[in-house]
């Protein structure tokens, strides 16, 4: 039992000033915590200097947690696949002769496509990477979901920037530091992403619900045509993420959308690829317009959806595929593949 | 360690040629603190908030078992380290703590003989009240995550306390390790 603390300051004015300015702080603190608290709030970047410098400063401990925090998920996998290595040995067999199968398949998709994007004049739709980071902390405790990556403006990472991993889209940039970044995760609720169904490209919206799940909402109202593990893509409206990244796979329907799990799981990808932002305006997947008439620049187009609704487009387009096979004038030189 | 040790800690007996180092004594309680604000980021990428606010932990732990080592006023600093990295709007953790640390003296004075179970509720209050505050502060900056998905980490810290307890009394130990002196 802890004995209580002796209270009395008694005849001593040191002691006694002592103790009354200590409460005076405690209270100053109080106050001078809400003041900042309603300023953040009110204005949501301020502070995120002071954020960025902190994330700078404890960037090596957050890289050497993350080595380690990947051993960790090694072993606990090492171990427990000595459970399971006979049943999950014959299923990868199996896997393995239908995928092979597959593979030949997708090779003669492969030359295909890029047959007909040559003869399109699409270049392919990689960016070059801005950076490659580790994944070095993330805001555990918070209801907000934030990562920090070992990047920042050193390595040319700027504020909008896509993150993602080799499985998919994890989140946009939103405060760099010098040698850190932190990233808004596609979870938090104030992230919204365009995206659109692999199939058919039915349009949606993904906002993150705060629990590791993402909610579709689709644009258009009826009759809810969405399933269980339709896999949903960025679409690229709007710019910022790359048309064509993977986002997430539906999970379960709700009334007016579904609840999707994201495909690029934080927990367990600890190397991220910081790529510019897309936009589409100066995109060089996109063809060139037509040179005669110049279009008005409030009616520049922002989107592919709407570009190809323009009948000038399409009709050169048309004319283009059923043309000579000549290349066409002036597509920007394709970048080079980086996978 | 070998410069300022002219002032031993209050209640440290000091030996010939070995004395625990002041400066040592006084930042333990601060470091733990701040290194417990930082711990709960860096084991897991998590999707969801399941870590417990360690730091927040400590900050109880210290003020419960050595009652007037950390002021009154600990929380402003204090809390603004927890804000740099907890992902909360800035100034959340200097408010919280601040009040946290005026009202645990407030419960001091009124029950001034306690036990270890008493301490326990006390703390499981301040818990759950900080967690739910925490999520509230979130929701008005502009989160739409349901408060509810703050429950499992209530509970985990609740339960976790009396293992930061015991945690904080082996660093209150260790913090009063003698150093050699010379002369």
């Amino acid at each position: 039992m802890a004995p209580p603390v002796n209270r009395r300051t008694g005849y001593s004015r040191r002691a006694q000033f002592g103790t009354f300015i200590g409460y005076v702080a405690g209270v100053a603190g109080a106050v001078v915590g809400g003041w900042f608290l309603v300023s953040a709030v009110s204005n949501q970047t301020s502070y995120s200097w002071l954020r960025s410098a902190a994330g700078d400063v404890t960037a090596p401990v957050g890289a050497a947690a993350s080595g380690l925090r990947g051993g960790m998920a090694t072993a606990a996998e090492t171990v427990a696949g000595y459970a399971t290595w006979g049943t999950e040995n014959a299923r990868l067999k199996r896997e393995v002769a239908f995928a092979r199968i597959h593979a030949a398949e997708d090779a003669g998709i492969r030359a295909e496509n890029l047959r007909l994007k040559a003869l399109l004049g699409l270049a392919t739709q990689n960016p070059k990477p801005v950076a490659n980071a580790w994944l070095i902390a993330s805001t555990a405790t918070s209801l907000r979901r934030f990562a920090t990556i070992s990047a920042g403006r050193a390595e040319g990472v700027q504020s909008g920037m896509p993150v993602r991993t080799a499985q998919g889209l994890i989140g946009r940039v939103l405060e760099v530091g010098t040698v850190s970044a932190r990233v808004l995760l596609l979870t938090d609720t104030e992230s919204v992403v365009p995206v659109r169904r692999a199939v058919d490209g039915t349009p949606a919206f993904a906002t993150g619900r705060g629990d590791g799940t993402l909610q579709i909402r689709l644009l258009t109202l009826g009759l809810n045509p969405l399933h269980r593990g339709d896999a949903f893509l960025a679409s690229g409206s709007g710019g910022i993420y790359w048309p064509g990244t993977p986002i997430a796979v539906v999970t379960a329907l709700t009334h007016d959308g579904a609840v999707a799990q994201v495909l690029a799981d934080p927990a367990d990808s600890e190397a991220v690829t910081v790529q510019p932002a897309w936009d589409p305006v100066e995109d060089a997947t996109l063809p060139p317009p037509t040179p005669t008439v110049p279009p008005p620049p409030a009616a520049k187009p922002r989107s592919k959806i709407k570009k190809a609704g323009k009948p000038g487009l399409i009709t050169t387009l048309i004319g283009k595929v059923t043309g000579t096979g000549t290349p066409p004038a002036a597509p920007a030189p394709a970048p080079a593949h980086h996978p | 360690m070998i410069g300022a040790r002219r002032r031993p800690p209050i209640g440290v007996v000091r030996q010939i040629t070995r004395a625990p180092s002041p400066m040592v004594a006084y930042l333990v309680p601060w470091l733990s603190v701040a290194v417990g604000s930082l711990l709960p980021d860096l084991p897991v990428i998590a999707p969801a908030p399941v870590m417990p606010p360690l730091g927040f932990l400590m900050l109880l732990g210290w003020r419960q078992l050595r009652p007037g080592l950390l002021p009154v006023w600990a929380g402003l600093p204090l809390g603004l380290v927890d804000d740099l990295f907890s992902g909360q709007p800035f100034g959340s953790a200097i408010l919280l703590w601040s009040v946290t640390m005026l009202a645990l003296d407030v419960i001091e004075a009124r029950f001034p003989w306690r036990n270890f179970v008493i301490e326990w509720a006390v703390a499981a209050v301040m818990i759950a009240a900080y967690v739910a505050l925490t999520g509230g502060i979130a929701l008005v900056a502009g989160s739409h995550a349901p408060i509810m998905l703050l429950v499992p980490q209530a509970i985990a810290a609740i339960v976790l306390y009396p293992v930061v307890a015991r945690v904080i009394a082996w660093l209150d130990r260790k913090r009063l390790r003698p150093f050699r002196v010379f002369g």
